[in-house]
C-alpha cells in the first residue's frame, strides 16, 4: 500500500496555494507533514483525502488512479486537530459509524470496536456522549474510529494540537504503536519539528504550498538539503549568518574567525551563509564549542533543564540553548561560544555545499 | 444581618395581573358558562355537567372533530417533510442565500383573513387565475364552491402555501448550523446523501423540528380566518372545522353553555396533543 502524489496542484481563486507536489508516502512508518501554519498541510490533506478538489495532477492509492473518486468510496480515515465526534451518538456508535456504513455484520463489528476502544482505554465510556468526556478522551474516541475502521490511509491532522501538554505526551508515545502491522498509510501533519523527530518515519517539510525536502525523518534532520529546509526544521530557529571565506578560514564580521574543514574547506573562496541550530551555540567553551563569540542578551528562557538566550551579535540575531541553568543578565553581554563543525554552509542562493 | 423581605411579590405583581386580566379571568368565565343554561336577561341555571355531556355523544362535534384532525394531520404530513426539503436545498452562503430566506418569509408576512380572501379570487371558477385556468384551459373542472374534494384540496394547499416556510425557516436555521467537519466525517466514513441526512441533519434539526411540528400543530388545529374566509365552512359542512363549528355555535346560534363546554374539551385535546407530540419528539433527550 502506497499514496502517490504526482505534480498535484490546488487552486483557490487564481493563486496555486499547493504548488505542484510529489510525494510517494507509504506504509510501515509514519509520513510527517512539517511546516507552520499555512505551509499547506491541511491542504494536502484536504486533497488527499478527496475533500478539495485537485486541480491538476494526480493522485493514486495502491496503483490505482483515485483521482476522481470521491471521498466516500476512498476508505480513508481523518483526525482533525479539534475533535469531531457525532454529538448525538453514543462512544460505541461512533466508533461503529464507519463500519456501519460499510454494512458490516453485527458480530465482527462488536468485536472490532471492541478493539479499538481497548487500544485506547475507551471501554467504560462506550456508552456515554461525547460532550460527557474530557478532550483526551474525544480525541481518543476520534481515533479510535481511524483505527476501528481499518481503512487503507490514515490522516492525523495536528491530531494532538488541542490536548494540553501531558496528554500529548502520552498519546504520541501510544500513537506509532497503535498503528504498526495495520497496513495504512499513515500521514501526520504537525508545526512541530520535535513532534517529528520523536514520531520518525519519514518527515516532508512543507512551507508556502510546497514541499522543500521530503526523507527519512533523522537524515533530513542532520542534512537539509536547503537553508529553507533547515529552517523549517528547527526550533528555536537555526542561526543564520553570512560568511566570507579565504582560503581555509571563515570570517564572519570583523572579529570572529575559524579553521573551515571536511567539504568546506575545498570550497570556492567567496560569501557564503552558515546556519547552525541553537543547541550547538553553548554559553561555555568546549572542545566542540570553540568560535568565540561575543552578544547582548535580549530575552531568557529557562525551561526546567535548559536554558535558552537570544542574543544580538555583531552579525546578526541568534539563539543559544544548553542544558542546565545558566545565570544570564538581560541587557549585557555575554560570551557564547560556537561548534563550526556542526554549521551547515549554504551556497547565497540557499543550496547545501558543506 | 437578615436581607430577606417579601417586596419580591411586588416585582411579580404586574406579570400576575396580566395574565390573570387576559387569561385566567376570560378562562374561568368559560367554565363558568360552561356548566349554566342562560335565555339572556343575564339570568343563569345551573346545568351540572350536562353540556358535557351531550358534546360527548354529538355527531356533529364527533364531525367537526374528525375534519380537524384530518385537516392538522394532512397539512402536517406535507408541511414538515416539504419544509425539510425546501431547507435543504436553499444554498448555504453566497448571494442567493438572503433572496431565498426574504421569498420564504413572504406568505407569512400576509394577514390571516388577506391570505383567505387571496385564494377565494384566485380559485373562483370563473373569475379566478387558478380557477379559469383549471377549468378553461386544462379543462379540468373545479370548483371549490361547489365539491368537496376541490374545497379540501384548495384549504390544504392555502396552509401549505401560508405556512410551509415557517418549517423552511426553521429548518434552515438547524442545519447551517452544523458545522462542516460533520460533513466531512460523514464523507470520510463513506456515508452516502441519505445517510448523512438521516444520521447528521436530521439528529441536528430534531429540536427545530420538535418546535415547527408543536408551532404547526397548535396553529392548524385552532385555524379559524382562512377557511372561513375561504369556504365558509362548505360546501355543505364539509369544511367547518371545529373552531368554524365553535364560533357558529356561540355567536350563531347564541348557545353559550355548549359553546363553553366545546371550548375547554378543544382546549383540552390541544393541550393533551400538544404534550403528546412534544414527550415523544424529546424522550431521546431525558437520558
Amino acid at each position: 500500500m502506497a499514496l502517490e502524489l504526482r505534480n498535484i496542484t490546488k487552486r483557490v481563486g487564481g493563486d496555486l496555494h499547493i504548488k505542484p507536489t510529489n510525494l510517494v508516502l507509504e506504509t510501515g512508518h509514519f509520513n510527517v507533514l512539517l511546516g507552520e501554519t499555512g505551509a499547506g498541510k491541511t491542504s494536502l490533506i484536504k486533497l488527499m483525502a478527496g475533500l478539495d478538489p485537485i486541480a491538476s495532477g494526480q493522485l493514486f492509492m495502491d496503483g490505482e488512479d483515485v483521482t476522481a473518486q470521491n471521498t466516500q468510496t476512498r476508505n480513508i480515515s481523518l483526525v482533525h486537530q479539534f475533535f469531531v465526534n457525532y454529538p448525538h451518538m453514543t462512544v460505541f456508535d461512533n466508533i461503529a459509524s464507519p463500519l456501519r456504513v460499510a454494512g458490516m455484520a453485527k458480530s465482527e463489528l462488536e468485536d472490532r470496536v471492541a478493539e479499538a476502544a481497548d487500544i485506547l482505554q475507551l471501554k467504560p465510556m462506550l456508552d456515554r456522549r461525547p460532550h460527557e468526556l474530557s478532550g483526551g478522551q474525544q480525541q481518543r474516541c476520534a481515533l479510535a474510529r481511524a483505527i476501528a475502521k481499518e481503512s487503507k490511509a490514515v490522516f492525523l491532522d495536528e491530531p494532538l494540537a488541542n490536548l494540553d501538554y501531558k496528554l500529548r505526551e502520552e498519546l504520541r508515545d501510544q500513537l506509532p504503536e497503535l498503528f504498526a502491522g495495520r497496513g495504512a498509510v499513515v500521514v501526520y501533519a504537525t508545526s512541530e519539528p520535535e513532534e517529528a523527530l520523536l514520531l520518525g518515519g519519514k518527515t516532508a517539510l512543507m512551507n508556502d504550498g510546497c514541499v522543500a525536502q521530503f526523507g527519512t525523518t533523522a537524515d533530513i534532520y542532520r542534512n537539509p538539503q536547503t537553508l529553507l529546509a533547515a529552517e523549517i526544521f528547527s526550533d528555536p530557529p537555526i542561526n543564520v549568518a553570512e560568511i566570507e571565506k579565504r582560503g581555509n578560514e571563515a570570517k564572519m564580521g570583523f572579529n570572529i574567525s575559524w579553521q573551515l574543514k571536511g567539504d568546506a574547506a575545498n570550497l570556492a573562496d567567496g560569501n557564503y551563509k552558515i546556519a547552525v541550530r541553537a543547541n550547538h551555540v553553548l554559553p561555555f567553551q568546549t572542545e566542540e564549542a570553540s568560535v568565540p563569540i561575543t552578544g547582548h542578551v535580549l530575552v531568557t528562557e529557562l525551561s526546567g533543564s535548559e536554558s535558552s538566550a537570544h542574543f544580538k551579535a555583531e552579525m546578526a540575531d541568534w539563539v543559544s540553548l544548553a542544558r542546565g541553568v545558566h545565570p544570564y543578565h538581560v541587557g549585557e553581554d555575554h560570551q557564547f561560544f560556537m561548534n563550526p563543525s556542526e554549521c551547515f554552509v549554504f551556497a547565497p542562493d540557499g543550496t547545501l555545499v558543506g | 444581618m437578615k436581607t430577606e423581605n417579601q417586596r419580591a411579590w411586588f416585582f411579580v405583581l404586574p406579570v400576575l395581573l396580566l395574565v390573570a386580566f387576559n387569561a385566567l379571568i376570560p378562562m374561568m368565565t368559560v367554565v363558568n358558562y360552561s356548566v349554566q343554561e342562560t335565555f339572556g336577561n343575564n339570568l343563569f341555571f345551573w346545568q351540572g355537567l350536562d353540556w358535557f355531556q351531550n358534546l360527548m355523544r354529538s355527531e356533529r362535534f364527533h364531525a367537526a372533530l374528525g375534519r380537524q384532525f384530518m385537516f392538522t394531520g394532512l397539512i402536517l404530513l406535507i408541511e414538515i417533510p416539504l419544509g425539510v426539503a425546501i431547507a435543504m436545498s436553499m444554498p448555504r452562503k453566497g448571494f442567493w442565500v438572503s433572496i431565498c430566506l426574504v421569498t420564504m418569509a413572504l406568505p407569512m408576512l400576509i394577514p390571516w383573513n388577506v391570505v383567505g380572501a387571496m385564494w377565494n379570487i384566485f380559485t373562483l371558477p370563473d373569475i379566478g387565475l387558478l380557477g379559469y385556468f383549471l377549468n378553461h384551459v386544462l379543462g379540468i373542472p373545479y370548483d371549490m364552491t361547489q365539491n368537496i374534494f376541490a374545497a379540501w384540496v384548495t384549504i390544504i394547499v392555502m396552509d401549505v402555501w401560508h405556512w410551509t416556510s415557517l418549517v423552511v425557516l426553521l429548518s434552515y436555521a438547524g442545519l447551517v448550523s452544523i458545522p462542516e467537519a460533520y460533513y466531512q466525517a460523514a464523507k470520510i466514513d463513506g456515508a452516502s446523501n441519505f445517510a448523512v441526512f438521516r444520521f447528521i441533519q436530521l439528529p441536528k434539526m430534531k429540536n427545530v423540528l420538535t418546535i415547527a411540528v408543536l408551532l404547526r400543530f397548535i396553529d392548524s388545529f385552532n385555524i379559524y380566518t382562512e377557511p372561513f374566509v375561504l369556504t365558509g365552512g362548505g360546501p355543505g359542512n364539509s369544511t367547518t372545522l371545529l373552531s368554524i363549528d365553535l364560533v357558529k355555535i356561540a355567536l350563531g346560534q347564541f348557545d353559550l353553555g355548549p359553546a363553553a363546554a366545546m371550548s375547554l374539551i378543544y382546549f383540552a385535546i390541544t393541550l393533551l396533543v400538544s404534550w403528546l407530540f412534544f414527550t415523544l419528539m424529546t424522550k431521546d433527550d431525558a437520558r
